[in-house]
């Protein structure tokens, strides 16, 4: 870190000259008085030519460096004393958890002096920091990489389901997987169809609130996380997210079938086409969809190899159907999902191009952009034309699971698999993500 | 009488002050109550985040201890997913910024030139996201109490709290329609000298604020907090004094409780007691009120809960001396019983016997504590788990009792008086609010505010005066009411006789107020309704008091039905020209008699009083007296 982070200009100059230091305590003399306090880090967005300091009772303020403005330095930087609370001692009875780290701060601590937020990196810190854990499970803890969420690719993909496979081998009774939100749900199902009827949980678990302010949701999902992981009867990929507003239920949602819905609400996460599998409420985990895999079941299949060239497009009323002949060409696209309106359908203009993609082999699933619902291509010509076209109809998937899963049989079935074979794996339901019964809703 | 020079007093002030924007400081939403409307309910844990020094800070240590279940009601008409803490704050309300940094340079304070949203650390509930948002606008500066210069340290803009609703056993439940209302508060250095001058200097900010004319007002728009010390005593900071007339009284008291607790340290030194002399062993002496004949104990056992005893040695006639009203060791030791160790409360020897508890109880419970002729005991009766906290905390102060005055945060009471509400928090716990970029204040926009600023209520006074020739009486009153705007507002829209409208708005006001009648909660609409009303001649001003009563009892209903409801609506012209007609004929013999006028107004005034104005109804009396002359 730069000792003089997000300064430049006027400045930069002024406080190398005065040759200070972020942390630093210092004068600052304008025209307008003097002010003393700690020199704080800048934001490198806002405007240049203004200097930051942390005032005795707390507060930060900006003073602009205008001809005239003086800085002294009164005192170097204190180091921070960083003394965490013991962690409470583990319990030998209790299930093995281990907690995987893939980005975003589940726990962490601030630093009032400076601002600073750090994150909470081991077993022992993160148990100082929720205690609670220790109650529940034997906590061991490592980071695979620290990556915000939208830059995940398919190789971040591979390497969680390798972790886990490995975590899996070494006998731990749960894993559970540390994420930012955004791209939780594609990872969820990913992990759905790479690790197939694990033998424990593994549960993905992220934070709409960071951790740093008293009312995050990180520690409450971290707490239901680590127990859905140690305790849940079945072993299936879920992801454990508020269910509503409050803090006192924990909604577990089978992975393929999960979607943040919200920007920014604790509720963001929910199941699509399905009820959550189960709730973790104050009086412990409630099941709520008996139809899983059984914790200890002996049908584990390990398959970690995804291809990126598949793409979802979002159908929408004059799309050009060329876009779909461009983008095949331009990355060699080996199949699309398609974002269709209602039933399943787009425009039937498509159906020239939609027929040479799939005589070429190129796959084109249907979903629907209505997300709830089922998609039927029999019901109007159109749809009749499309199918006859070459368009496979996938049912009640979600169209980012469709997506996840045509990566994930591209790379299952390599380079050489004919568009049937693919065809034949995509509307084959291999871990919930299709279910042949619609359910009211909402009730 | 208290020299308050000699006892060494020193006061700051911290006046909050609600701010009447359009819109909450980071969001949309109206800074107005609303009534009805849609409540969603959801509950949360709050859990501070450890602070990288390690340090422990107390006030965070008993907020910790006192975890709680938060329930939180939000009505959507003025609540929105951002004072839920579901959705990040949206940037600083301009507006509110604006009415700070006025309010700033009418005190002469330098504003700062970058605005940095803070995040104070809050646990107690009252705000969802467990920190309060506060920025620095302006430093330095002064305002006039009397003679003195008093100097500002800081004037910050910060969002309200929520409101507590209701602190059950382990839950707490608020209302967040008040939580993000813009907050200005303004900080006095620590040189106010008397409690009198402690009202002055709140008077002056307070007028200060009032200029600016964005500023509500009205029941908990207004909130002092009170930094008070004596030599040799200690630092209390008193929480929420809402009326200006308090302050005197809370300042008095609290320099009265100092010296009190000096006065009983320096008696528990005289009798040798050491801080090592109070030893926590707690006695469980819930036998011994068996057969008890107390009510409170009675029925607290019935609930299964126990008895238990703790002496403090050579505490005896220190509790319950009392050299001023009120101040009590013993309800120092009752407060941080009922804080720390969620008790109803303690009893102690020094007032026993009473309460049902008879003297032979007291003498087995002596007893049972070996306790001396000087020695104190206190008692609890809860659960076990509660008890020993409180007795704890019981103890923890009695040795705070030998050192002196403790620093602490307290709790102003509606009478002046204070209780113990939390130790005081360390260093404050503050950390930049990342989601809100900071705001630039060029100084061009500084020269333009302050070539606008608005008039002093000096200023505003003296103009009333002149421009509706008022007495300087009755504009004070106007001013000193804070309904000065309104006033001017009526007067312009509707062009009502001035003076009607100010005796409305003041004496009248007063007058229901004295009688309980809650005027205070009418809003502003209803007196334009009122007043609009009365210039189209719907009622007559006699009937603005019953009507103001009836709505005042009759809340959300419009000045229309009170009219209706009281039967005060005038009739129409025809129907009085009329009476007044068939009343002349009657009369017919006196009709040139000088007396006639009077006394037909006398006859008419007993049907018409509060209905019609008495002088349009002489106008018009005059005028079908003469019309009858004429016809002869």
């Amino acid at each position: 870190m730069s000792q003089l982070q997000g300064y430049s200009g006027k400045a930069k100059q002024l406080l190398e000259r005065a040759g200070v230091k972020i942390g630093d305590e210092i004068r600052v003399v304008s025209g307008k008085g003097e002010m003393r306090g700690i020199l704080m880090a800048r934001y490198e967005l806002a405007e240049p030519d203004y200097i930051v300091i942390k005032l005795r009772n707390g507060y930060n303020v900006g003073i602009r460096v205008a001809d005239g403005v003086k800085v002294e330095k009164i005192a170097d930087a204190e180091a921070p004393a960083f003394r965490p609370p013991p962690p409470p001692a583990m319990k030998p009875n209790l299930p093995r958890v281990a907690i995987v780290s893939t980005g975003g701060t589940i726990a962490s601590r601030v630093d009032y002096r400076t601002g600073g937020v750090r994150a909470a990196l081991s077993a022992a810190d993160l148990l100082s920091i929720v205690p609670e854990l220790a109650d529940i499970a034997q906590i061991s803890a490592e980071i695979l990489f620290s990556v915000y969420s939208e830059n995940l690719t398919i190789s971040h993909w591979r390497a969680m389901a390798e972790k886990v496979n490995d975590l899996i081998r070494s006998g731990e009774d749960g894993v559970v997987i540390a994420h930012g939100t955004d791209t939780m749900g594609y990872t969820a199902a990913a992990l759905s169809f790479a690790l197939q009827n694990p033998p424990i949980p593994v549960v993905l678990v992220g934070a709409q609130r960071s951790s740093d302010r008293p009312s995050s949701d990180a520690a409450t999902n971290l707490i239901a996380a680590v127990d859905t992981a140690a305790n849940a009867p079945f072993g299936e990929v879920v992801v454990c997210m508020h269910k509503w507003h409050s803090d006192d239920t924990i909604a577990i949602h089978r992975g393929v079938r999960v979607v943040k819905l919200h920007t920014s609400s604790r509720d963001a996460f929910k199941s699509i086409n399905a009820e959550p599998l189960a709730f973790r409420t104050k009086a412990g985990l409630v099941i709520n969809d008996n139809r899983f895999n059984k914790r200890g079941s002996d049908n584990y299949q390990f398959s970690p190899t995804f291809d990126d060239r598949a793409m979802l497009v979002k159908f929408y009323p004059g799309m050009p159907p060329e876009t779909l002949q461009i983008l095949r060409e331009k990355l060699r696209i080996r199949g699309f999902i398609l974002e269709g309106t209602g039933l399943g359908h787009v425009s039937s203009s498509f159906i020239p191009v939609a027929r040479q993609l799939v005589e070429e082999g190129v796959f084109i699933g249907m979903t629907s952009q209505c997300k709830f619902g089922r998609v039927n291509m029999y019901v109007y010509d159109n749809g009749r034309d499309l199918m006859r076209a070459g368009i496979t109809p996938l049912d009640d998937m979600l169209a980012e699971t469709a997506l996840v899963k045509l990566m994930w049989s591209l790379g299952k079935l390599g380079e050489n698999a004919d568009r049937e074979a693919v065809a034949e794996l995509m509307t084959r339901n291999l871990v919930g993500e299709m279910n042949n019964r619609s359910m009211p809703t909402g009730w | 009488m208290i020299d308050y020079k000699a006892v060494g007093l020193k006061v700051g002030l911290e006046v909050h002050r609600q701010l009447d924007t359009s819109k909450k400081l980071f969001c949309d939403c109206p800074t107005e109550a609303v009534e009805g409307g849609k409540v969603v309910e959801f509950r949360r844990y709050l859990r501070e985040a450890q602070s990288e020094l390690g340090t422990v800070d107390p006030a965070a240590i008993f907020e910790a201890k006192k975890r709680k279940e938060i329930i939180y009601q939000a009505n959507t008409g003025n609540v929105c997913l951002v004072e839920m803490d579901e959705e990040p704050p949206h940037p600083i309300n301009r507006e509110a910024v604006e009415v700070a940094l006025i309010a700033s340079l009418l005190m002469n304070a330098t504003p700062v030139d970058e605005v940095h949203v803070m995040r104070k650390i809050v646990i107690d509930g009252s705000n969802t996201t467990g920190f309060q948002r506060t920025c620095i606008i302006a430093v330095g500066g002064s305002v006039r109490a009397g003679e003195k210069e008093i100097p500002i340290q800081t004037i910050t803009l910060e969002e309200d709290a929520a409101r507590i609703v209701e602190a059950r056993r382990r839950e707490a439940v608020y209302d967040l329609s008040r939580l993000g209302v813009p907050l200005i508060e303004i900080s006095t250095a620590p040189v106010i000298q008397s409690p009198e001058e402690a009202v002055k200097a709140a008077k002056a900010i307070g007028d200060i604020l009032r200029a600016t004319g964005k500023v509500k007002r009205g029941l908990g728009t207004v909130r002092q907090d009170l930094n008070i010390s004596i030599s040799g005593g200690a630092l209390t900071e008193i929480k929420g004094v809402q009326e200006l007339e308090l302050i005197a009284k809370v300042v008095e008291n609290e320099v009265k409780r100092q010296l009190h607790l000096l006065d009983i340290a320096e008696e528990l030194r005289r009798r040798g007691v050491r801080e090592s002399d109070l030893v926590f062993s707690p006695v469980d002496v819930t036998e011994v009120f068996r057969n008890t004949g107390s009510k409170v104990v009675k029925r607290k056992l019935a609930e299964s809960a126990r008895v238990f005893a703790l002496r403090l040695p050579r505490f005896a006639g220190l509790l319950s001396l009392e050299k001023w009203p009120g101040i009590r060791l013993g309800a120092e030791l009752a407060a941080h019983a009922k804080a720390w160790g969620d008790v109803e409360g303690i009893f102690h020897t020094d007032e026993l016997p009473a309460y049902g508890i008879s003297a032979e109880e007291v003498e087995e419970i002596r007893k049972a504590l070996e306790c001396g002729a000087d020695d104190a005991a206190v008692l609890v009766v809860s659960d076990e788990h509660s008890a020993m906290d409180a007795l704890k905390a019981v103890l923890e102060r009695a040795k705070e009792a030998i050192r002196g005055v403790p620093e602490e945060t307290r709790a102003a009471r509606p009478d002046g008086t204070t209780t113990y509400m939390r130790p005081r928090p360390g260093a404050a716990r503050m950390y930049p609010e990342t989601d809100i970029p900071p705001m630039t204040i060029t100084q061009e926009y500084i020269e333009s505010l302050r070539s606008r600023l608005p008039p002093t209520l000096e200023e505003t006074a003296k103009r009333l005066q002149q421009k509706y020739n008022l007495s300087k009486q009755l504009v004070q009153q106007l001013i000193d009411q804070e309904v000065n705007d309104v006033f001017e507002r009526i007067v312009e829209k509707y062009g009502v006789q001035p003076s009607v409208v100010a005796a409305t708005l003041t004496e009248t006001l007063t007058s229901l107020r004295r009688e309980g009648v809650a005027v205070d909660e009418l809003p502003t609409s209803l007196f334009e309704e009122l007043f609009q009303l009365l210039k189209e001649g719907v009622f007559a001003k006699e009937a603005i008091r019953d009507i103001l009563a009836w709505a005042a009892a009759n809340r959300g209903r419009s000045v229309m039905d009170a009219v209706n409801a009281l039967n005060v609506r005038a009739p129409p012209r025809e129907e009085l020209e009329k009476a007044i007609d068939e009343l002349i004929a009657k009369n017919q013999e006196m009709l040139n008699d000088k007396k006639i006028v009077s006394r037909l107004m006398g006859d008419l005034m007993k049907v018409y009083r509060g209905r019609v104005d008495g002088a349009v109804l002489n106008r018009l009396l005059m005028e079908r007296i003469e019309a009858a002359r004429a016809r002869g």
